[in-house]
């Protein structure tokens, strides 16, 4: 029954779709971030993926574009998922936001501004959800190395107890 | 002499929308916020206009230690998720490296993790029962249901080692065995707690303060929740029977029977009251889970994830070297990316997970419920009163470990 | 005239007076401690154990959570605390009246855990002192009644001097 769907999605989607399988019962697509709000548009309304499950990206330093931005997407009706991705530079870190059409949308694409520094046309409010202001760089991304601090309080410096 | 701190956060909003309204800060430490939840409320007298919830106060950095970490190794990381209901955390991941490793697990491992991930279940809801009930001044309640919760946590420390992150789950498996007379003791428990999550029926479900703070407040349709991505009890509750255990079966959820209870508003009550079934149709699985485990091998007997036997790490070269490669550089993971959920105790819990081949991941990413539900929190917050913040926060169930992650 | 009041002996029964009131004000404020549960992560749901019927702290006089820093006197930080979280921290440890008493419940309170990246903090006693640490991810029940002991047998030697250079 999924199959089906699927299916349906692919033909609906035709050439927008540069890369699209099957894998582990998820539809994993790839898209331009061009064509990214056509197809989720088409994805709820005529498809009923109703509920948006999650935003992230992954960093692929080597490679030119840089990022990889996926979506998640679930219908409860169809009860299967579907993953869009789409690829960014790191000079133009900018795709669509979708907080036009799903209200969780919005601290998700928080999360992942802030984590990797991709920004989304649409919604105006990527302040830092998960770090702090004043916090600069996006932690996820791999040049940013683990154990780089940016304490908000200064330390103790004596060490006499109290 | 005054202390000057930096402010972490930015505040959507400080100028009130009209002359009478006054901007207010709860938390971020808070007794009622359950942690480290910061809501910037505009009030109009009692009546909340709008709010802006802030999370982030917990953000440990889960993610990015997990790259530095074998996909072994960041078990431990992973408990600390929902640490309410650490077992299907364990179990969520280790079934999503199970699937990109292409391993399929034993039948008895399949059903002991299914018992044991409803029994985390209960824990998780007596815990935020307890709270939401406190927090309304159910003092004795909280007692109850904090009581039979230390059994739990004993009885799980007697197999796995520890009372609230167990680290328990394994690739291709689970750590070890169940010890003698854990079945039997799991049945008094259970016996036991039927007789407490009646009093605690007796004590609140028609108690007439309890419906007047939680009925009709908080109230959400089942549409809007949908759109704001909530799952698990609180989608429940709106009265839409969504279960990832009966919608898209896993482990061994196809064989049991049960039932998924629904609410009929989406206010506070009826989350209460959804939890306090699933808790009674969590005992009713486990019931069953008893009779049908099988007897078998508990770990899959594939090399690339599931350690040898101790004594033949002592005598055999081939398994000390198993052992060796195991532990330093971790299982093996082949190339790929999978997105694999199941339903934890506060919705859809999903791990997307990327693998370059190699024992350490390329990227570990946890879709918790709780972020979520705090993204859309303020539609329930947003009209009622100061004093249902609240019953309602309490009633979403929101874990700092999975929401800020 | 401080410097002529150091230099007076005093009477055997001056200073078996004082050891009397120093043991009376230490059994006083010992058994008598409001706790601030400054609660963050997992160590929570061993605090909500250690406070409830089984391994009860009322036993001690500290089970009465003070959810103000302005009427408390032991500041449980049970949990991570984030660099996030440290301001917060700060302010409820500077609201807090003399005489105070700090906790630092669990790993990742102590030293951060095993959380050593750009988001924990690595210990609280980076900015606030510490008088007891209560080590364990998160610590068994009977550990924290452990801790509370220690921290009561400390706060009854203390002494309190009637004259000493703030006088």
């Amino acid at each position: 029954m999924s199959e089906a769907v699927f299916e349906q999605v692919l033909e609906h989607l035709g050439g927008a779709a540069l890369d699209a399988s099957v894998t582990h019962g998820t539809l994993a697509v790839l898209l331009e971030p061009s064509g990214l709000l056509e197809a989720v548009r088409a994805l709820k309304d005529t498809f009923g993926f109703d509920m948006f499950l999650d935003v992230t990206a992954v960093d692929w330093p080597e490679r030119q574009p840089r990022f990889d931005v996926v979506w998640h997407f679930y219908s409860t009706h169809r009860r299967v998922r579907v993953r869009l991705k789409a690829r960014v530079p790191e000079a133009d870190a900018t795709v669509d936001s979708l907080t036009g059409l799903y209200g969780s949308a919005r601290y998700m694409e928080r999360e992942c501004h802030d984590m990797y520094g991709i920004a989304f046309r649409g919604n105006d409010d990527l302040r830092p959800i998960l770090l702090y202001e004043g916090f600069v760089g996006h932690p996820l991304r791999k040049d940013y190395p683990k154990q780089k601090e940016q304490p908000l309080v200064p330390y103790r410096t004596s060490e006499a107890p109290k | 002499m005054t202390l000057q701190l930096p402010n972490p956060i930015r505040p959507a909003f400080d100028k009130g929308s009209s002359d009478s309204a006054v901007i207010v800060n709860i938390g971020p430490s808070h007794p009622a916020t359950h942690g480290t939840i910061q809501i910037v409320a505009e009030l109009d007298g009692e009546r909340v206009v709008r709010t802006d919830v802030h999370c982030g106060y917990l953000h440990r950095g889960f993610e990015k230690e997990c790259e530095s970490h074998t996909w072994h190794n960041l078990i431990p990381y992973v408990d600390r998720l929902n640490y309410c209901s650490a077992l299907i955390n364990d179990f969520a991941y280790c079934e999503a490296v199970e699937k990109l490793m292409g391993i399929e697990i034993t039948p008895r491992c399949r059903h002991l993790r299914t018992l044991l991930s409803e029994y985390s279940r209960i824990a998780d809801h007596l815990t935020c029962i307890a709270a939401a009930l406190m927090e309304l001044g159910a003092m004795t309640a909280f007692l109850y249901l904090v009581t039979i919760r230390d059994y739990i946590y004993e009885h799980l420390a007697d197999l796995t080692g520890a009372r609230v992150t167990y680290s328990y789950g394994r690739i291709g498996g689970l750590a070890r065995d169940l010890p003698e007379g854990w079945l039997k003791r799991l049945g008094e428990i259970l016996d036991e707690m039927d007789t407490f999550t009646g009093r605690v029926h007796g004590l609140v479900d028609r108690n007439r303060i309890f419906i007047d703070r939680t009925r009709d407040i908080g109230v959400i349709s089942t549409s809007e929740a949908i759109n704001w991505g909530f799952t698990g009890p609180i989608l429940r509750s709106t009265g839409a029977a969504r279960d990832l255990r009966k919608d898209t079966p896993y482990l061994s959820y196809a064989e049991l029977d049960f039932e998924v209870p629904v609410g009929i508003k989406g206010d506070n009550y009826d989350r209460y009251y959804v939890r306090m079934r699933e808790i009674d149709e969590s005992a009713h699985m486990i019931r069953q889970l008893m009779e049908m485990l099988p007897a078998g091998p508990l770990c899959v007997d594939d090399r690339r994830c599931t350690f040898p036997e101790k004594t033949l790490v002592y005598t055999e070269i081939e398994s000390l070297i198993n052992h060796f490669k195991l532990v330093m550089d971790g299982p093996q993971v082949p190339p790929g990316e999978v997105y694999s959920a199941q339903e934890g105790a506060n919705g859809e819990l999903g791990f997307y997970l990327v693998s370059v081949g190699g024992g350490t991941p390329w990227k570990v990413h946890c879709r918790s419920p709780s972020f979520v539900h705090v993204g859309g929190v303020h539609r329930m917050l947003d009209g009622y009163q100061l004093a249902d913040i609240v019953p309602t926060f309490g009633s979403i169930n929101m874990i700092g470990g999975e929401c800020d992650r | 005239m401080t410097a002529g009041a150091q230099e007076r002996r005093p009477s055997a029964a001056f200073e078996y007076l004082t050891t009397r009131k120093d043991e009376f004000v230490g059994w006083a404020r010992k058994f008598s401690l409001f706790p601030y549960p400054f609660v963050t992560a997992c160590c929570a749901m061993e605090f909500m154990s250690v406070s409830s019927t089984l391994y009860d702290t009322d036993r001690f006089g500290a089970a009465l959570p003070r959810f103000t820093p302005r009427q408390s006197d032991l500041l449980m930080v049970v949990g991570t605390v984030t660099h996030k979280q440290a301001p917060i921290l700060l302010k409820v440890y500077e609201q807090m009246c003399e005489p105070k008493w700090v906790i630092a419940f669990g790993v990742c309170a102590t030293s951060g855990g095993f959380y050593q990246n750009y988001a924990a903090l690595p210990g609280i006693d980076k900015i606030i002192p510490v008088d007891l640490y209560i080590p364990g991810c998160p610590p068994r029940p009977e550990m924290v009644i452990d801790g509370i002991m220690k921290l009561q047998d400390r706060i009854a030697r203390d002494r309190h001097p009637i004259i000493n250079e703030k006088f």
